[in-house]
């Protein structure tokens, strides 16, 4: 494989649940070496499981995403099989030390001393307990670039809230502008796009310190507040309120200047999404669907009747995609010239030939888990061939080069961390 | 202080939305950003709301001025041959192209990636597009909403006895927009230190399938057991959602062992006597999730005020924010202390406010430098004193069409 754009870069990585590994994800993709830290002694209870060993019951109960270890089976080490982690722990590398205790500390801060960048997405008082602070890590490495991503900042009234990407969505207004506009909040459900859109943000200013100090030599703290990075993201409402007073609600899937909407199709579940912005995509439609009459429906005559007439349109539309199977009336209506997609689950994203065809999804085998298919890279690049390269990363699965290859630590030493805890490959039992 | 992305040049071809929200990105660090519009009318978000005083004009759209600022704008006609000549000595300045067209576009205007490359071998070609540059998808059409249904996690978006819901307008296209900016930034990593460039193929589709937020866990949750997974009944998980509350909503992440958070909270630790609520698998009962939200939670947040229930949950350590609506965020001291708003002069409307920095990088400031450009508002700077063009030369060209 060629040499991949990040290789040389060493990132210490303390993050927790979706946004800091997401964004450790995207860097080790393209050959940075990033290395989590775990510690065997605290269970962070969203990152590698809810619990470390969850029983079986819970997870035949329950039946969701979160808990779908393979086979619903907890297997010997539940913390490896856990999707909620093996979504975004291929590329890295992972060793344990309890950085709450000196010996821990003094491993961690070694480990500090040779590396680029740290990234973080604990609560800022967490972190501060166990010395991890630009002021105090840039003792042991000057350039050091170090992330953090606290749900509101390091400082200010809120520093210490807790809270999830979904909450704090909520927080900076997205809840009120998304889902159902004819129900309250509550029957929205969650959704946690600033997970993702956090994860890639931060990757994109970790890039831009890395650049700075390639020229410089400078290294600097990067303070990534998950709440405030989300919050541009619906700048077009709140200049709408700023500039013209509107307080705006929830389109749900419609849209300001076009007819669209989610169609139920044949089956159980299936639905189908339509985009009409132009009368060329309505006359399109209306072909596809054998229905020339509304075409020439004087209700439905230019965009702005038929945005006036939505309802009336979607009863239409509903009528004929609930005799239709989802794939193919979109790839009928597309081929028409018609914006369409299907609201795909698992099994068709996972089936669709377009990603077939691009090899999108790549298998990995890893020792606790099997050989499966993940999503794969994020993008394509001509002139560097580039694919997953590691599994999942387990628990510990690397301490041993971490300790001794990379740190310089000897057997002895070794042992006596291991005989301490620090080094291990599971939670004790009674871990909760 | 300088910028992070200081001396880095971006040729902008991009249009519409994705595109540049990410060039946009870029020129918030320091990237020197050159859109280039289409004459005669320019970038159509240019015609898309909200508008200035809901008044619809080319320099009024508020959404063509968040994706813009810190650009600078130039006219060309890439059909016409005199437009390529013109475009060749931008592409050997520049460190990035960006662009999405339709795939093949690039091609038929003779732009293709090698001829980029032959120009200027270190350039980083970004080509952002709805499903990638090749594919049975290829020529398809997409938005934000078809962008969420086919590629993220829409089916399991909303409420199990409704339809499937999206989010927020547009989202999806900005976040495929910033993963083009991130794989920019790679690209020119790699060609700062090696001399060689790169095309990139970044697909909206595929960001929203390989997307952190619950797209992937579902993805790779699939194929550790064969289920698919939607949309479930409110209140299936205990003390988790979003409830109502005395002035209010406010969301919670109360599962699991933050369970025993959330009983510290309300000052009633002997639920965990009750055997509904004792272990993380009985509270993992559907039906027991919703009993301890009608006999227990609901009739506790409707005697509180979201402010009043955040507080006393952040004490707690609980996971909770409440649903504010654009306005609250604004008012909100807080963030206001913080200085998450911004300020900058717009042509039509004076000074406005708006979000400012997503993040505060300690030594290379993100900056607004300038507002969003008018129509074409640097051609003379660019055509004359970048390229050398005579004022003759231009008024020619404007003649002609080309810019």
């Amino acid at each position: 494989m060629a040499r991949l754009p990040l290789e040389g870069v060493r990132i210490v990585d303390l993050t927790v649940v979706w946004v800091g590994p997401y964004c450790t994800m995207l860097l080790a993709d393209w050959g940075a070496e990033v290395i989590r830290v775990e510690t065997r002694q605290v269970f962070q209870p969203s990152t590698r499981g809810y619990v470390p060993y969850p029983s079986k019951e819970l997870m035949r109960s329950q039946r969701t995403w979160s808990l779908a270890l393979p086979n619903w089976e907890p297997g010997r080490r539940p913390w490896n099989r856990t999707p909620l982690f093996n979504s975004h722990g291929r590329n890295k590398l992972s060793f344990t030390v309890d950085l709450r205790r000196p010996e821990g500390q003094e491993v961690f801060h070694r480990l500090v001393a040779i590396s680029d960048v740290l990234i973080e997405n604990n609560a800022p008082d967490t972190m501060e307990k166990l010395g991890v602070t630009y002021e105090n890590l840039r003792r042991y490495n000057p350039t050091l670039i170090v992330v953090r991503m606290p749900a509101y900042g390091l400082s200010g009234p809120y520093a210490t809230y807790r809270a999830f990407g979904s909450q704090l969505e909520s927080v900076v207004g997205h809840t009120s502008l998304r889902g159902y506009p004819d129900t309250d909040p509550s029957l929205r459900g969650d959704v946690f796009t600033a997970d993702a859109v956090g994860g890639i943000l931060a990757a994109l200013a970790t890039l831009s310190a890395l650049r700075h100090r390639r020229r410089t030599g400078q290294g600097q703290q990067i303070e990534f507040p998950q709440a405030e990075a989300f919050l541009p993201f619906l700048t077009p409402a709140f200049l709408d309120y700023l500039l013209n007073g509107r307080v705006q609600g929830s389109l749900g899937n419609r849209h300001p200047s076009a007819v669209r909407g989610c169609y139920p199709c044949l089956g159980t579940d299936r639905w189908l999404v339509v985009s009409i912005y132009t009368d060329e995509q309505f006359q399109a439609l209306c072909r596809v669907m054998g229905r020339p009459d509304l075409s020439h429906d004087p209700r439905f005559a230019d965009s702005l009747s038929r945005r006036k007439n939505q309802d009336a349109l979607d009863k239409e539309i509903t009528r004929w995609t609930r005799t239709q199977e989802a794939y193919q009336a979109f790839r009928r209506l597309q081929d028409a010239g018609v914006p369409a997609g299907v609201v795909a689950n698992e099994a068709d994203v996972f089936s669709d030939p377009h990603l077939g065809v691009r090899c999108y999804f790549e298998p990995l085998t890893q020792e606790d888990t099997g050989t499966h298919y993940y999503p794969g890279l994020l993008w394509k690049a001509r002139n560097t061939p580039n694919r997953l390269r590691l599994p999942p990363v387990r628990l510990g699965e690397h301490n041993r080069w971490v300790y001794q290859d990379l740190l310089g630590y000897d057997q002895e030493e070794y042992k006596a961390l291991e005989a301490l805890g620090h080094i291990g490959e599971d939670y004790p039992p009674d871990l909760r | 202080m300088r910028q992070a992305l200081e001396g880095v040049r971006v040729l902008d071809l991009t249009h519409y939305i994705a595109g540049p929200f990410g060039t946009r990105l870029l020129a918030d660090l320091g990237a020197d950003v050159l859109k280039v519009e289409r004459p005669p009318a320019g970038d159509p978000a240019r015609r898309l709301g909200p508008f200035f005083q809901d008044t619809p004009h080319p320099e009024r759209s508020l959404l063509f001025f968040f994706l813009n600022l810190n650009k600078r704008s130039i006219t060309l006609n890439l059909k016409s041959a005199t437009g390529r000549s013109l475009v060749r000595p931008l592409v050997e300045w520049a460190d990035m192209v960006v662009e999405n067209f339709s795939p093949g576009t690039l091609a038929r205007l003779g732009l293709d990636y090698e001829t980029l490359a032959s120009w200027n071998p270190r350039l980083v070609l970004i080509s952002l597009s709805n499903f990638g540059q090749w594919g049975p998808y290829r020529d398809y059409q997409l938005d934000d909403l078809i962008a969420y249904g086919m590629g993220g996690p829409m089916l399991m978006t909303g409420v199990a006895d409704r339809e499937p819901s999206t989010i927020a307008l547009y989202l999806p296209l900005y976040h495929a927009g910033a993963l083009a900016a991130l794989a920019g930034l790679v690209g020119l990593t790699q060609a700062e230190l090696t001399g060689r460039g790169d095309w990139l193929d970044v697909s909206i589709f595929e960001s929203q399938v390989g997307s952190q937020d619950w797209r992937t866990v579902a993805l790779v949750g699939y194929q550790y057991t064969g289920e698919t997974f939607t949309r479930r009944a409110p209140a299936t998980t205990i003390a988790s959602g979003i409830k109502p509350c005395k002035d209010g909503y406010i969301g919670f992440a109360g599962f699991g062992p933050r369970f025993l958070r959330v009983v510290e909270m309300l000052g009633r630790p002997d639920l965990l006597k009750d055997p509904r609520w004792a272990t993380v698998e009985a509270r993992a009962n559907p039906e027991h999730a919703d009993a301890f939200d009608t006999e227990v939670f609901l009739p506790w947040l409707m005697q509180r005020t979201m402010r009043e229930i955040w507080e006393v949950a952040q004490a707690n350590g609980v996971i909770s924010g409440p649903v504010f609506t654009v306005k609250e965020v604004v008012e909100d001291p807080v963030f206001r202390a913080r200085g998450v708003w911004a300020e900058i002069e717009h042509p039509e409307t004076g000074k406005v406010a708006l979000p400012g920095r997503p993040f505060l990088m300690g030594a290379t400031p993100w900056a607004l430098r300038r507002p969003a450009p008018l129509l074409g508002q640097h051609n003379e700077e660019v055509f004359c004193g970048m390229l050398g063009l005579s004022k003759q030369d231009l008024v020619r060209l404007r003649q002609m069409g080309v810019v």
